[in-house]
């Protein structure tokens, strides 16, 4: 072998790169309109929140505050001017947390153990309880709603932010049992007979193997049931006093408060400040929720 | 073959998935310190069996015992067995000695001891260095090392391995074949290994256990699994590249076929009278003799060559004889070519003969 150069002819090397193509020019054209299509609706409820009223009423929706106020925020989060019933969103806000965390760890403490022995510990009539569970995920909410209202007032939770954190983790079973059940049938069984030879048991296996390998899974089922619990609006109207409406329900009297002038500007920031909460979880999580995703979806 | 004190024995043993019957009251004996290799196509139910022997698998019928004792109840960690499994199956967010000491933590050994096993299992299988390590950051080789060192640690009589080298490459399959060995050479505990690789079963095992559809075609050593298969699966299943078969008749001790006949003059019948019948004569493409040698070989004939694979330590000869494939190796630096006519000499003692209908031996 020589180490001479010889001047080749023809293509060489690494394929340049083509500059903009028609399909790259609609791909991206396609997805700018789609972003415009989104992003159109925040941009006017971000600046709208921050007008003033008189502002507001002289028209356009699209141009950007002149003198800017952050006003309507401190109305929405404390304010009572808006209706006889309400009073902001701040008592609305500590209800959804109060709501919120204890339903999303109860639920998914329960719903992990679930699909781990449906995953993992074959007993008798374990595909009936799933096909129960599978079938409970389809069944409307509405059908349930007035005889739960019934089994909450005999146990006298009715109104109680007790009784709606039972049903918010009733309601969450199904769903996230058969997302653990999936999850757990992907990783290999294999690991599983490794531990049972190690001597290890049925909490021993779930805390020690199968838990620290389900951080993605995990992260997904927390994304879903604060997001779920959070934007629910049936439940809080139904299960709950005015003490103990969650957010959303607050959000809606302010909105739809038939008191004086509309305040676009408060109405606009309520709704920013409640849907924040699940926002920032998307924000936070984005990546590793893709990758529970991914991980969850692979086999069923 | 009757084994005094087996250090496991299975008995009777029927295992089905609902309807499909993976195992049909299979017996088996293992001794204490033996190198046991089942050994089969993939889904003949090797893994099956030893799932049964760990205790993972509930049996359907019959029993298994360990070191005389009846374990078919007993949950899987107080069998006194350690297991390595193909895909390693470590911890992954355990460090190696997390992986190694979670059996003895979970038997509530003392700490001093978990230590003192843990180091001693990494000083023979040359971890000691990778202890601090996560499984992910270990190449395929020392994961399965860690895997070894896990059964290891925990001080049991029987060692199961479930096709241990299948997910390395090739080179990396051979040395740790070679450590496997020698580890036990070193313990001398009880080894149950199921393969699919006959090399690997050739070369490690005291006794092959060759399966097929859960049924045991043969039990024996290298050896006779080699010289003497019992029937024709197993003639067919060792050896690579396989047996040459040809269908012909036997009468009055001799073998005829369209092209060959053989006189079994010098063969080791498995019974002393054989009733002519149509029979199938097995010779293995290794056993046929070329070069100077053909003169003296006790039948001669000629082959037209179809083809040639030389692999440098031998080459590969493809002929047809009776009008059937026929494979015959020869030294790798046989100079022959397509086309040629090639003497060759075959020994009908080294043959094997089977019953046509029943396949079995004869
Ligand atoms: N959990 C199971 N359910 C149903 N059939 C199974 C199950 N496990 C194994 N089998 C079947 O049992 C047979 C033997 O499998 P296995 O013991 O894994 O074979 P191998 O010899 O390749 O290890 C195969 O036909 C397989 O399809
Ligand atoms: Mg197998």
């Amino acid at each position: 072998m020589s180490a001479s150069t010889t001047n080749l002819t023809g293509p060489t090397g690494p394929k340049p790169k083509s500059g903009v193509t028609v399909a790259s020019f609609f791909v991206y054209g396609t997805l700018f309109i789609m972003a415009l299509y989104y992003l159109a609706p925040l941009y006017v409820m971000i600046t709208t929140s921050l007008k003033t009223m008189p502002e507001i009423r002289q028209g356009d929706v699209f141009a950007l505050p002149r003198d800017i106020t952050f006003q309507p925020w401190f109305d929405a989060w404390r304010s009572e001017n808006t209706g006889a019933v309400s009073r902001g969103l701040s008592d609305g806000f500590w209800n959804s947390v109060t709501i919120t965390i204890p339903s999303v760890i109860l639920s998914i403490s329960i719903a992990s153990v679930n699909g781990y022995a449906l995953a993992n510990w074959p007993f008798k009539g374990a595909t009936v309880f799933f096909t129960i569970l599978i079938f409970g995920a389809f069944i409307p909410y509405q059908l349930m709603l007035y005889p739960i209202v019934i089994l909450l007032k005999n146990i006298g939770l009715y109104g109680d932010l007790g009784g709606l954190i039972i049903v918010h983790t009733i309601f969450g079973m199904p769903i996230l049992t058969l997302l653990f059940r999936n999850y757990f049938s992907t990783l290999p069984s294999e690991l599983f007979s490794a531990a049972r030879i190690d001597g290890a048991g049925f909490w021993g296996i779930f805390f020690r193997v199968m838990l620290p390998m389900s951080v993605p899974i995990v992260v997904v089922a927390v994304i879903l049931q604060i997001t779920g619990i959070w934007n629910d609006f049936l439940f809080g109207v139904v299960y709950a006093r005015s003490e103990t409406w969650p957010m959303t329900v607050q959000l809606n009297n302010i909105v739809n408060s038939t008191f004086g002038e509309k305040e676009y500007n408060v109405n606009m920031a309520a709704t920013i400040l409640t849907g924040l909460v699940p926002l920032t979880v998307y924000l936070v999580s984005g990546k590793l929720f893709v990758r529970g995703i991914a991980a969850g979806a692979v086999k069923g | 073959m009757n084994i005094e004190n087996p250090s496991v024995s299975i008995k009777q043993l029927d295992l089905s998935f609902g309807a499909v019957n993976v195992l049909n009251g299979l017996n088996l004996d293992i001794a204490e310190g033996e190198f046991l290799v089942l050994l089969g196509s993939s889904g003949c139910g090797k893994s099956t069996l030893l799932n049964c022997i760990a205790g993972l698998l509930e049996p359907t019928d019959g029993q298994i015992h360990i070191k005389g004792k009846n374990v078919t109840w007993a949950e899987p960690s107080e069998r006194g067995i350690g297991m390595v499994f193909q895909s390693y199956a470590l911890y992954p967010q355990m460090t190696v000695r997390g992986n190694l000491s979670f059996g003895l933590k979970n038997a509530r050994v003392p700490k001093p001891e978990i230590e003192k096993r843990v180091a001693r299992a990494a000083e023979v299988l040359q971890i000691e260095a990778l202890l601090d390590r996560k499984p992910a950051a270990l190449s395929g080789g020392q994961r399965q090392r860690v895997a070894i060192g896990r059964a290891l640690v925990r001080d049991v009589d029987v060692f199961l391995f479930d096709e241990p080298l299948s997910n390395l490459d090739a080179k990396l399959r051979a040395d740790l074949r070679v450590e496997l060995k020698r580890l036990h050479n070193q313990l001398q505990n009880t080894m149950i290994y199921v393969t699919h690789d006959q090399v690997e079963a050739m070369t490690l095992a005291n006794r092959i256990a060759i399966m097929k559809d859960g049924n045991i075609m043969q039990l024996g050593t290298p050896d006779e699994i080699y010289n003497q298969p019992q029937n024709l699966y197993v003639a067919d299943f060792i050896g690579s590249p396989s047996m040459n078969f040809l269908n012909g008749t036997l009468e009055n001790g001799t073998f005829a076929c369209r092209d060959l006949t053989l006189p079994m003059s010098g063969y080791a019948f498995a019974a002393p009278q054989v009733a002519d019948d149509a029979a199938v004569i097995g010779i293995r493409p290794e056993h046929i003799i070329t070069g100077e040698l053909v003169a003296g070989a006790p039948v001669k004939t000629q082959v037209l060559i179809d083809l040639v694979e030389p692999m440098g330590s031998d080459t590969l000869v493809y002929a047809q004889v009776d009008g059937k494939p026929f494979r015959i190796r020869m030294d790798g630096q046989a100079r022959v070519a397509m086309g040629e006519t090639l003497d060759i000499g075959i020994d009908p003692a080294r043959a094997s003969l089977f019953d046509q209908n029943t396949e079995a031996r004869l």
